[in-house]
């Protein structure tokens, strides 16, 4: 009977508990003083720094890494929170290399950036590990916010509401608070349970009631909300994953990635949890690559990812996709899945469709492909599920499938306000939810203090 | 192949790189060493007076500043003249010298300011065969709160009369080595002179205090909570050191006056440049202190090489060349133009040369074109001060270009003159010697 790498099927204990902990260790161990202060010297203090200004959250990247070379990675922590308050997170899950780092001009000059992600990390850390708090509530204002999803953008606007003075609560409909952070990051990329000492220590700043198992449309409607409390920000993410759209995904194998990463996160012994021997990975982004990633480090004898498009078309960064290469994972391009090939009900293979561009339409070739599989993962997005915001009245406006907001996060009901994934015009980034979340409350704080409300 | 070989004062060295007097150069073990690396000679750590020799502090004897990655830039130090006996330090030096009969071994001396103190010493350092003495007028710390080291270089008059001693009690050459702590660098020059010394060195160390110790409030370093100004050695030193030695250099009434130049000496081409301003030949101790003996291999071969690619064919090819180049201010050519330029395919858009000169200079660099990031020199307003090239994180980026004569300078909308003026014709010049008619 085969075992390890080469047992048939989806099977979990793949591995020696030593090679689980090995291959789930910090992805960026993070660095030490000296390294730290090393690092730091090689920033050149640029004006108007690209960096910061390639951050969705707007962090004075120059001015904290002056501050840790200077011996001040207190300080430095305060000048990351002051514009991202799940600094720590972002420092670890940022895709950097085309953020920030990317722009470096160092990355410019000699192809090698600042470190931009694990200085950050540095001062977080620090500040975190000490549990500095930076910032007092302002005087109760007497006003109440619900936040629906205690994901980033929930997070980082029920921080900036609380430190204004308003009393927030939160409703989140998992049994832990973090959203993506806790249910949708690559293990090794949030180790040692950050995601949950991160919400410990944003909601250290007081008024921040988070209500766990509380779902919207099942246990509550928007209109209860707005009729409840002063103000609404609703930052519920994506509940939905985009269909194959080939025939027989309804075969026993065919796992949705999204479920997989997260029970992977919550598992509390890897070897418990089962991965096939060969693993499909159909898509191209970010959940992609951790999908397959994390398939070959739980001991997947081979595993695939298959992609529709060109590399260059890829949503998943140049850093990702080496990552992935470099832990043993085969990335095919323009093959798109026409089939999951069964047998007794059981995925045995998967059959796809060669792919090519005819003009600016992706076409069929009509040449046919088939991979032997016994798992395979749906990666190719998620979407936004509207059904939970019917029966509270008035519709809120959606555009192409995600909800509607203007510059400063206001949906189209009044009171109600929205960021993160849910909305349209994002870039489903971490980073990019912390600010819409900040941006959102103070536009709430705004409309909340002034006379005459939003 | 260029011949580097030494000759000051009458004491030849295969090469121009002597350690300078300092812990490198306190016993024969480390001697041996230097020897055994290349180093052209040494000045022994200087000896004192016969009897109980002195002592150092226990604790910390120097502190230091740093540059990026914890570079060493600058050296301070506590430590005394040799604290051992006098009589293993002169059978040591006479062996040594015995043994590498091409290096040069020059005893550094200190000893109190009286003329027999200096009669009883002289013999004793001759008798090693050593091939010069070197005065150390200098130490800073210390030695100088009794009587001695930078005492008696802070004095002229007690330079001259030292000097004159040792030159009417020992055939061997004299060096006297100055000290930097002064406010005119050419008066113990002159002094030296007139005692009828036969060289000068320079620098020695500058008082310092490298750092404070914000728990203890103590400077540093620091012997159980308290801490003494110390002498500053080290590349941050280096061009305090060329000034002066420039100065002797160019001074009438000392030039020609043989000059081994020290301070913050670290590669070839620091070499090469105390010698094109004057220096005989150098002394080297913090790089070495910082590096080990080894650096000596680069400092050989990278001067060679620069001297077979420039054609210089012997030390004296170099030795002096730019001193008729150093001038006073007066006598700057303000007919002179120039104007930044910034290489674009260089620039990697760091903005410092723009917040710079927009800050704290002229307002003379863009930042933004055309609704992009792109720094680029404002003709009419650049002064051609020189700031952003110095800030420039990019060698060669940001360049000086001269405007050619007749070229109109798009700051004052005049054209170049080809004619050399000065401040002292220059019409703003109340003192301005006007042409004879």
């Amino acid at each position: 009977m085969a075992t390890g790498h080469f047992k048939q099927g989806i099977a979990g204990g793949r591995l020696s508990p030593e090679q689980y902990a090995d291959n789930f260790s910090d992805l960026h161990p993070p660095l030490d003083d000296h390294e730290a202060l090393v690092e730091s010297d090689r920033c050149y203090f640029c004006y108007d720094a690209p960096c910061m200004n390639a951050c969705p959250t707007s962090i004075d990247i120059p001015l904290f890494i002056r501050q840790i070379s200077t011996g001040n990675p207190i300080g430095s922590a305060k000048t990351i929170f002051d514009q991202n308050i799940l600094g720590g997170m972002c420092a670890r899950v940022c895709p950097t290399e085309t953020l920030c780092e990317e722009v470096c001009v160092r990355e410019v000059a000699e192809g090698k950036p600042v470190q931009i992600g694990r200085l950050q990390r540095y001062a977080t850390d620090v500040a975190m590990a000490e549990n500095k708090q930076f910032y007092p509530r302002a005087a109760p204002t007497g006003k109440t916010v619900a936040v629906v999803g205690a994901g980033p953008a929930g997070l980082a606007a029920a921080h900036r509401l609380a430190r204004h003075g308003h009393d927030v609560t939160i409703l989140e409909a998992r049994p832990k608070a973090g959203g993506l952070n806790e249910y949708g990051i690559a293990a090794y990329k949030s180790i040692d349970n950050f995601a949950q000492a991160e919400v410990d220590y944003v909601t250290s700043i007081g008024g921040i009631d988070i209500q766990n198992g509380k779902a919207l449309g099942r246990d509550y409607q928007l209109s209860d909300l707005t009729r409840n409390y002063d103000a609404v920000f609703l930052g519920m993410g994506l509940g939905g994953v985009n269909a194959l759209r080939a025939d027989g995904e309804d075969a026993q194998g065919v796992t949705n990635a999204v479920e997989f990463i997260a029970e992977l996160r919550q598992a509390s012994d890897l070897a418990s949890l089962p991965v096939g021997r060969r693993v499909v990975v159909i898509g191209g982004g970010m959940t992609a690559i951790d999908a397959a990633v994390q398939s070959k480090l739980l001991g997947a004898e081979e595993v695939t990812i298959c992609y529709r498009r060109g590399q260059e078309h890829m949503n998943a960064s140049e850093f990702e996709q080496d990552l992935a290469a470099a832990n043993g994972v085969i990335i095919r391009h323009w093959l798109q899945p026409k089939r999951v090939i069964a047998e007794g009900g059981k995925v045995s293979g998967i059959e796809l469709e060669y792919t090519a561009m005819d003009g600016d339409k992706l076409v069929g070739t009509g040449e046919r492909l088939t991979l032997t599989a016994d798992q395979v993962f749906k990666a190719i997005g998620q979407s936004f599920v509207p059904a939970a915001l019917n029966g509270s009245g008035a519709l809120l406006a959606l555009e192409a499938g995600r909800i509607k907001v203007d510059a400063e996060g206001r949906t189209s009901l009044a009171n109600v306000w929205a960021g993160g994934d849910c909305i349209f015009g994002g870039d489903d980034l971490t980073v990019s939810a912390v600010a819409q979340g900040r941006d959102a409350a103070e536009s709430i704080h705004r409309a909340l203090t002034s006379n005459g409300r939003a | 192949m260029a011949d580097i070989s030494n000759n000051f004062v009458g004491i030849k060295s295969p090469n121009p790189f002597w350690l300078a007097s300092a812990p490198p150069t306190d016993k024969a073990y480390n001697v041996i060493r230097a020897f055994k690396a290349g180093w052209g000679g040494v000045v022994w750590k200087t000896l004192g007076e016969e009897g109980p020799p002195v002592v150092n502090v226990n604790g910390p004897r120097y502190g230091a500043i740093w540059g990026a990655d914890r570079r060493l830039l600058g050296l301070n130090n506590i430590e005394l003249i040799t604290d051992r006996d006098l009589q293993v330090n002169l059978r040591e030096i006479k062996q040594v010298k015995m043994d590498w009969p091409d290096r040069a071994i020059v005893v550094s001396l200190m000893v109190p300011c009286e003329e027999h103190a200096w009669k009883a010493i002289l013999p004793v350092v001759e008798e090693t065969g050593a091939d010069g003495i070197e005065l150390n007028f200098g130490c800073p710390h210390g030695m100088s709160e009794r009587g001695m080291g930078s005492a008696v270089g802070q004095v002229p008059e007690y330079i001259e009369m030292v000097v004159r001693w040792c030159k009417a009690n020992t055939r061997m050459p004299v060096i006297t080595k100055l000290t930097p702590n002064i406010t005119d660098i050419r008066k113990p020059a002159r002094a030296a002179l007139a005692g009828g010394t036969d060289a000068v060195s320079l620098i020695n160390t500058i008082n310092s205090i490298t750092g404070v110790n914000l728990d203890s409030f103590a400077p540093e370093p620091t012997i159980d909570g308290k801490g003494s100004h110390g002498g500053y050695c080290g590349p941050a030193v280096k061009p305090i050191a060329m000034n002066m030695v420039a100065e002797i250099a160019r001074d009438p009434e000392t030039h020609g006056l043989p000059i081994s130049g020290i301070g913050g000496i670290t590669t070839w081409r620091d070499a090469a440049e105390f010698m094109a301003l004057g220096a005989g030949n150098v002394q080297v101790c913090t790089a070495a202190m910082t590096y080990g003996f080894k650096i000596v291999q680069e400092m050989i071969a990278g001067l060679e090489n620069w001297m077979d690619e420039k054609g210089h064919a012997s030390l004296d090819d170099i030795v002096g060349r730019a001193t008729p180049n150093v001038t006073d201010w007066q006598y700057l050519n303000l007919n002179y133009i120039a104007k930044a330029h910034i290489d674009q395919e260089a620039c990697i858009k760091c903005g410092r040369c723009h917040i710079a000169c927009e800050d704290t200079a002229h307002q003379a660099i863009t930042a933004i074109v055309d609704g992009v990031r792109h720094f680029e020199v404002i003709e009419a307003e650049c002064v051609g001060c020189n700031l952003c090239v110095n800030v420039c994180p990019v060698e060669n980026c940001i360049t000086m270009e001269p405007l050619a004569a007749g070229v109109i300078d798009q700051r004052t909308g005049r054209p170049v003159s080809p004619i050399y003026a000065n401040w002292t014709t220059h019409p703003n010049n109340p003192m301005a010697k006007v042409a004879a008619e």
